[in-house]
């Protein structure tokens, strides 16, 4: 009952075409990021920070990479953590070679550079389609993969191929306390993701939409598939680096190639399926989806009294994930921020459905 | 039915000699017309006659192997669809070909790509220029929302919707590119009366108001004898009869292509 609009009227197309045209959706928003920027520090352990809300945080922003590129432009790919380690190898090498550089800067200039590479790999795209597509992105990731792992400069030579992230400051403030790290990747996060709404509830965001739905009618109306799928590889990229570059500074600390091999690419692209193909809060619930799973194995059992082995919560796990998927492609493609929808849907006539 | 208050003017588009074929199929032969400015003007033929293969050549899917196409008074041979779309010819489709995962609002809204020049960055940022450009464009979307009479269906995903509605979302789409010259290809397929005798408003009230050349395709010949200001016949690839409604009603090569002859 406290979900209704009624009463709130809009009277101009502005008001319409909002983020969160209802007023009850804005304040649920507001007290969100008001957790996330206020209580959360405040209240969470260091652990909770760090191994639960900063790795989803940057799952989540690597989510909406991949989900614009497979959710709303409809390009499969299996490249996201290939060009998740281009992200952090260009900030590996920009903050050890030009370190007068801002972090923040860094940062974007490390998505820059995911963003060219992604536009190669895209060029593909522009014959083939899914299936293929999927297999030509994956030949992307084990490129990258090999080559962060083989080309002994991106590494600055380092015997092990292992490599730290230098110590860390903006403007003199030094990134160096978990809560100091998780609001840096919290503020990144955020302006992101809106920037990544905007997008899609644009100019832009319909163009790959009407590529995804039908690239015939598409084209016909005037949208150039080249333009419309290498923008959506530039973009999606540009926001896996960033991601990548978080990962690797602010989460990992120290890294070698193995942190962003193909496990990493099918993690994301069960985020992006299990929260929702085209949603941008469908990353957020995958990522939260995906982060949980394992906890919650862990968790459980021991509370009711009969905790199970690491190698069976592993084995589980990948049940689990297995099953939702399978579950989730055939019963609701749209994933969980479709059924969050539905929920508000019922939700606006409840108690008087009829 | 010559609409009172419009004047048919100079030649807008104008196909030479159009050949066309698929491999061993001649699609179409050696095939002229005209189409003058603000005119209504119906192409018709039996199955396989190449109706829609002269639609695709014209905004520019097929490239033909001979011929010439002058719209506008630039000669053009080959052609592809987004320079075709961006010189103004606009077309719907025989069988429906929105996006289905999208609103009617937002199909309609992707009419209005072409005309929106805001880039990436200010896309993101969703602010200034690039908002204000959004806001202007729905209002027109807006216009022609109203014009078809789809208010109701705003934020409906279209494929939900029924036939007849995503006919008209298709129209709707076409028009937002305020287009020189539109292509209609079978508008009323599968239509009921109700449904057709509304789609034949809005093809006369678009030309009527919007001064918009029409080219259609059309199977119910009641509807193109009334309609249409001038008519081409196809058949088999090549055109059998040019010229208005009652011309082409006696015209004997039609009656043979359409009721068949005895050998």
């Amino acid at each position: 009952m406290l979900y209704r609009e009624a009463g709130q009227f809009k009277t101009t197309y502005g008001d319409d075409q909002a983020v969160f045209p209802i007023r009850q959706d804005r304040w649920g928003m507001a007290i969100i990021l008001a957790i996330a920027y206020v209580a959360l520090p405040w209240l969470a352990t260091d652990y909770f920070i760090t191994s639960i809300m900063i790795p989803f945080l940057i799952y989540a922003l690597a989510a909406i990479g991949l989900n614009l590129l497979t959710g709303y432009c409809g390009q499969v790919s299996l490249g996201t953590g290939g060009f998740m380690a281009v992200g952090a190898y260009a900030a590996y090498n920009l903050a050890i070679r030009v370190p007068e550089l801002n972090l923040i800067v860094i940062f974007i200039l490390a998505g820059g550079a995911a963003a060219m590479v992604g536009v190669v790999f895209g060029v593909p795209s522009l014959r083939i389609k899914g299936f293929y597509l999927a297999v030509a992105t994956l030949a992307a990731q084990f490129f990258l993969d090999w080559a962060f792992a083989r080309i002994k400069w991106f590494t600055n030579y380092t015997p092990s191929g292992s490599v730290a992230a230098p110590p860390l400051d903006i403007f003199g403030f030094a990134i160096n306390t978990p809560d100091r790290r998780y609001f840096l990747i919290l503020a990144i996060v955020t302006v992101m993701a809106l920037a990544a709404k905007n997008l899609v509830r644009g100019r832009v965001g319909r163009s790959w939409m009407a590529i995804r739905d039908m690239d015939i009618a598409a084209e016909i109306i005037g949208i150039r598939p080249l333009r419309a799928k290498l923008s959506a590889f530039a973009v999606s990229s540009f926001f896996a680096g960033v991601a990548g570059a978080l990962w690797a500074f602010l989460h990992l600390g120290a890294w070698e190639p193995l942190a962003f091999d193909i496990n990493r690419s099918f993690l994301l692209l069960f985020m992006v399926i299990i929260g929702g193909l085209g949603s941008i809060l469908g990353c957020f619930l995958g990522a939260a989806f995906i982060l949980m799973v394992p906890l919650a194995l862990n968790q459980i059992p021991t509370a009711l009294g009969m905790p199970l082995s690491t190698a069976m919560i592993s084995h589980l796990e990948f049940m689990i994930f297995g099953a939702m998927i399978v579950f989730f492609l055939i019963a609701e493609p749209h994933g969980l921020a479709r059924l969050w929808a539905l929920a508000k849907e019922k939700l606006r006539l409840w108690p008087f459905p009829h | 039915m010559t609409a009172s208050g419009r004047k048919i003017g100079g030649t807008l588009l104008k196909v030479d000699n159009i050949s066309l074929s698929f491999g061993g199929v001649r699609a179409l032969n050696d095939v002229s017309f005209d189409i003058k400015a603000h005119e209504i003007r119906a192409i018709i033929g039996p199955n396989g006659a190449g109706k829609s293969s002269m639609l695709n050549v014209i905004n520019g899917f097929y490239h033909p192997q001979q011929g010439t196409i002058t719209f506008k008074d630039i000669a053009r041979t080959d052609i592809g669809p987004y320079d075709a779309a961006s010189r103004g010819i606009a077309r719907t489709f025989q069988n429906i070909a929105l996006f289905r995962g999208m609103s009617t609002l937002d199909n309609i809204m992707t009419g209005r790509l072409l005309k929106m020049k805001r880039n990436l960055f200010w896309q993101a940022l969703y602010f200034g220029p690039a908002r204000r450009e959004e806001m202007e464009h729905r209002a027109v979307v807006e216009r022609i929302i109203d014009f078809l009479e789809i208010q109701s269906i705003r934020k409906v995903p279209v494929g939900r919707l029924p036939y007849g509605l995503q006919k008209r979302v298709e129209l709707g789409r076409a028009l937002a590119m305020e287009p020189d010259l539109l292509l209609l290809d079978e508008p009323m397929a599968g239509m009921n009366v109700e449904e057709k005798e509304d789609m034949c408003r809005f093809i006369l009230d678009v030309n009527d108001e919007f001064g918009t050349t029409i080219a259609l395709i059309e199977h119910d010949m009641g509807v193109v004898m009334d309609i249409s200001d001038r008519v081409v016949v196809l058949d088999y690839g090549r055109k059998i009869a040019d010229g208005t409604p009652d011309e082409v009603r006696g015209n004997q090569a039609v009656i043979d292509a359409y009721l068949g002859v005895s050998h």
